[in-house]
């Protein structure tokens, strides 16, 4: 394995990280049997307590769950120069097969984790901790994929040998390779950018439509996830090879480097957070029937519609800018 | 929002205030986490600086390097070779070179002997690099005599010493004419060490390699980009296992910090359950602990990290220079250029901030907890 | 306005020095009075009152605030309405040492998120009412027990409480003192608050002032029954 530091801190935190969540779900199977909110017990007092240290515990692991998502891509990035054939972080990904799933279920860990951690804020608003059953079941899901998103690293990083002969982002999304990956770029392009913004626009419809009337908000999170998807699909098929200005480099991930001014940060981060804020009011809308958060959830649902609304709006303002300021021309008049 | 502003900077104001109450005590927590940090951070930054240098210098080296093999071992390669290498598709320059080791007893070290491709050089003068120019006391119009191949003494005139700032690779270099080379070592006409060249098309580099190693199968061809690689990994390996070894003093920290943030004195306790008692919420005393944490790690950071920088880069990492630039007589006395990037800011982030906040949660979380209705009865 | 219906309270509950330190108390308690609860040290004068002020749960029964119930809340709730509706003045005073005068009285304000300036400014009014203005920038290690309750109290009036709880406030006082904090107290049911103290000592038992005397012992109401 290659002994970098980086790894090294990707590795450990990530252990803690799965060490935490499984003392937290270890307590939340306490929490979950023995809860009585209405009793004044010395049990449930001390049930209480721990609920603290749970939700600290949440808190600290999800922030580190996000750098280290961050870390890991730039490493992949950083690293491509070990490995033949590998120009970016997808190459170092595609060294062996653990890259591309441990990317994956970070991701979706990286959403888990977020949703618990908007269940939790909403829990706290409601005088009787009306979300602790759903939010210590979710935890029980998050431990054991956490388990297995430190197996699948600690799998790519043992594994990973310099000097293995990978593929490059020209090669997998290029059209002649036989991947979904290339099957995504090579959508022709008129079609990818149609289907892009129309899907793009229906989510914010949705979500406007979400925020001015309170309602259709189970549209508007599914519509957030399908965006989100959509977002991704269009920056590999068409957004990344404006900011590059070369037509076949459809790489995701270089976007984040200096040398196309760091562009991939405002491209990236509005949208993961317009996709986690709005997978979030989907999350939120069945206990909008609870009474201690009658009021609260609809408040809380649309402020975050509202923060999501706006980052995709962002999102789709970076990328078309890109386009529009790019030197490359794939459309002759 | 502006509420949670007001409060949060509201439990800073107290934090800062608790902070200093207690000079003493945070004191000596402030001195060992600034020293675990300048230890991790004065590694890093010395690697990477020194990972840099050898990049920005290997820039400069030829693409491909053709070198014959005899019975697994680097023998001397021919002319002809290097005319059938002309004939590869997409190489370009390909030049035939001499150089070699001499061994000098004298200083016990090793130079590289080499005949340049850049510059002539006149009968019986040489030109030496910094290192050599140190090890023998030697300078400008010094005559140094060597053994040469067949036991005869060969005296050189040293006609100019390398400039410092190429020592990395020039500090043990000895220039000479090709006909002192060849008489010197013994090589006869036609015959040089390697050859090398340099490719039409960067990404058809390996594709070249192949046809060389097809044309001429007795020869291995060497890429820049693998040397790259190899020193590349190799300053990562040796930075990591540094870094291993360095484990133990974070583990040791680690502890420290638990033990410091669970001993809380009786005055400590009885201040927490003051503070519970006129209306703080357990949220409210974790999110002071944190910050006094927080305040904590972030004073510490710069503080180490700054001292680490100064160390590194105008003290010339005094106390590691041994372990990673590898252990030789001739030690190029270099000074290494300041790089930081953020990557290796989050990454020593993960190597302390992150084991100390770790450690303190749980002890936090019991004092948070502290049952306000013993302040009633106490 | 205070309402107990039922209210026990068990310390080591299952264990074996399992102890009932409440039993049984039905109590109710008008706003706007200046109420006490005598009785001598056992008797859970203290456990009640913190029961009532919110800093602890019956073991089972109810604490009813007007219309809003305190003792099914759980911690984070409480406290906020805590913070909100009572002020306290405990025994020892336990102000914060190391921390001034002024800074001991915003304490309580800390976590509200109130406009830290205007907490300041309020504090100041407050110390100065109290005619201790003086001493805003002293520790509070130097006070004198006068001195220490008065900024004791400006620290319970702070968030503007409905409520001001006051536990044995005369136990470190000379009978002068005890006649000035008396007046004090009477000053603050004038603005309208309601006064809960627990005492065994006659000058505050007998004082004019009090408008009603809970007795209590063993854990318990001495007259039995909702007075």
């Amino acid at each position: 394995m290659i002994f970098q530091p980086a790894i090294i801190a990707l590795l450990l935190g990530s252990l803690v990280v799965t060490i935490m969540v499984l003392a937290a779900s270890g307590f939340g199977v306490q929490v979950l049997r023995r809860w009585n909110i209405g009793s004044g017990s010395e049990l449930q007092v001390k049930l209480e307590r721990q609920t603290y240290l749970i939700s600290t515990l949440m808190g600290f692991a999800c922030t580190i769950e996000l750098v280290s998502l961050l870390l890991f891509v730039f490493n992949a990035d950083r690293m491509a120069s070990q490995f033949v054939g590998a120009m970016c972080a997808v190459g170092t990904l595609n060294a062996n097969e653990f890259g591309f799933p441990a990317l994956t279920l970070k991701l979706i860990n990286f959403f888990l984790a977020g949703i618990w951690l908007i269940l939790n804020y909403v829990d706290n608003k409601g005088y009787d901790y009306p979300l602790i059953k759903p939010k210590y079941l979710l935890l029980l899901v998050l431990a054991p994929l956490m388990a297995t998103e430190f197996g699948l690293q600690l799998a790519y990083f043992l594994g990973l040998e310099a000097d293995i002969i990978t593929s490059c982002c020209g090669s997998i999304f290029g059209s002649d390779a036989n991947t979904v990956a290339s099957e995504m770029g090579s959508l022709p392009l008129s079609t990818s950018m149609i289907i892009f913004y129309s899907v793009m626009t229906l989510t914010l419809l949705a979500g406007v439509f979400f925020i001015l009337t309170g309602k259709g908000g189970i549209v508007f999170a599914a519509m957030s996830g399908i965006g989100f998807v959509a977002a991704i699909q269009g920056v590999i098929s068409f957004i990344s090879i404006y900011i590059y200005e070369h037509p076949h480099h459809h790489c995701p991930f270089d976007v984040i480097q200096g040398g196309y001014n760091y562009i991939g940060y405002p491209l990236y981060i509005p949208l993961f957070s317009a996709a986690l804020l709005g997978l979030g009011v989907g999350g939120l809308l069945p206990f909008r029937q609870k009474q201690s958060l009658s009021e609260v959830i609809p408040l809380v649902g649309r402020r975050f519609a509202i923060v999501s609304v706006a980052g995709f709006a962002l999102f789709l303002t970076v990328a078309t800018l890109s386009i529009v300021f790019s030197n490359l021309i794939m459309f002759e008049k | 929002m502006n509420s949670w502003l007001e409060k949060q900077r509201s439990i800073i104001d107290f934090t800062i205030a608790s902070l200093l109450r207690r000079k003493g005590r945070n004191l000596g927590l402030l001195v060992v986490y600034t020293a675990i940090i300048f230890l991790l951070a004065s590694v890093m930054l010395f690697s990477h600086s020194v990972k840099r240098e050898a990049q920005v210098v290997l820039a400069g080296s030829p693409e491909v390097i053709v070198q014959r093999m005899v019975a697994g071992r680097h023998d001397l390669i021919s002319q002809d070779y290097a005319e059938k290498l002309k004939g590869v598709r997409g190489a370009r320059n390909v030049t035939p070179r001499l150089w070699g080791y001499y061994f000098d007893p004298t200083v016990s070290a090793n130079y590289t002997v080499m005949v340049p491709d850049d510059r002539t050089i006149a009968p019986k003068n040489i030109v030496v690099g910094e290192g050599i120019a140190r090890a023998r006391g030697a300078g400008i119009g010094d005559v140094l005599a060597f053994r040469g191949y067949d036991g005869t003494l060969f005296s050189f005139s040293i006609a100019e010493v390398l400039a410092s700032d190429s020592e990395l690779v020039s500090a043990d270099l000895m220039l000479v004419s090709e006909e002192d080379y060849r008489s010197f070592f013994g090589i006869p006409d036609g015959l040089f060490t390697d050859i090398v060249m340099t490719v039409r098309n960067q990404r058809e580099v390996r594709t070249v390699a192949q046809k060389i190693a097809t044309a001429l199968p007795d020869t291995r061809p060497i890429l820049r980009e693998e040397i790259l690689r190899t020193y590349d990994s190799l300053f990562d390996w040796r930075e990591g296992m540094m870094l291993v070894l360095l484990a133990g003093s974070v583990l040791a920290f680690s502890i420290f910090a638990w033990e410091k943030a669970s001993g809380l004195s009786a005055e400590e306790k009885r201040e927490i359950g003051i503070l519970k008692a006129v209306g703080w919420e357990t949220s409210d005393v974790i999110r002071m602990k944190f910050w006094e944490g927080g305040l904590v790690s972030m004073f510490a950071f710069l503080l180490g990290y700054l001292l680490a920088y100064l160390h590194v880069f105008h003290m010339s990492a005094g106390l590691f220079e041994t372990v990673l630039k590898g252990w030789a007589v001739l030690y190029p006395d270099f000074s290494p250029t300041p790089f930081i990037d953020g990557f290796q800011v989050v990454t020593l982030f993960f190597f302390t901030v992150f084991p100390y906040t770790v450690a303190t949660i749980v002890p936090i979380w019991r004092a948070a907890i502290i049952d306000p209705d013993a302040v009633m009865r106490s | 306005m205070i309402y107990l219906d039922n209210v026990h309270k068990i310390f080591n509950q299952g264990k074996v020095n399992e102890f009932q330190a409440i039993k049984g108390v039905d109590l109710t308690l008008e706003g706007g009075k200046i109420s006490v609860l005598k009785g001598p040290s056992g008797s859970g004068k203290t456990t009640l009152l913190t029961m009532i002020g919110g800093l602890s749960r019956p073991t089972s029964g109810r604490v009813r605030l007007q219309d809003r119930d305190l003792s099914s809340l759980p911690e984070r709730f409480l406290t906020e309405i805590r913070r909100k509706t009572f002020g306290f003045v405990f025994q020892q005073f336990n102000l914060i040492k190391g921390l001034s005068v002024l800074d001991n009285v915003m304490v309580p304000a800390l976590p509200t998120g109130r406009d830290h300036k205007e907490v300041r400014d309020q504090a100041a009014a407050l110390l100065g009412r109290l005619k201790i203005a003086h001493k805003s920038g002293a520790r509070v290690e130097w006070l004198s027990g006068g001195e220490a309750q008065r900024v004791a109290i400006a620290r319970a009036l702070v968030n503007d409480p409905e409520i001001v709880i006051a536990d044995e406030p005369t136990a470190n006082l000379d009978s002068a003192l005890s006649e000035e904090f008396l007046e004090i107290i009477h000053g603050v049911k004038q603005e309208g608050r309601t006064v809960l103290m627990t005492s065994h000592d006659p000058v505050v038992c007998d004082a004019q002032v009090v408008d009603r005397v809970v007795s209590m012992r063993d854990g318990a109401l001495v007259d039995g029954h909702q007075a």
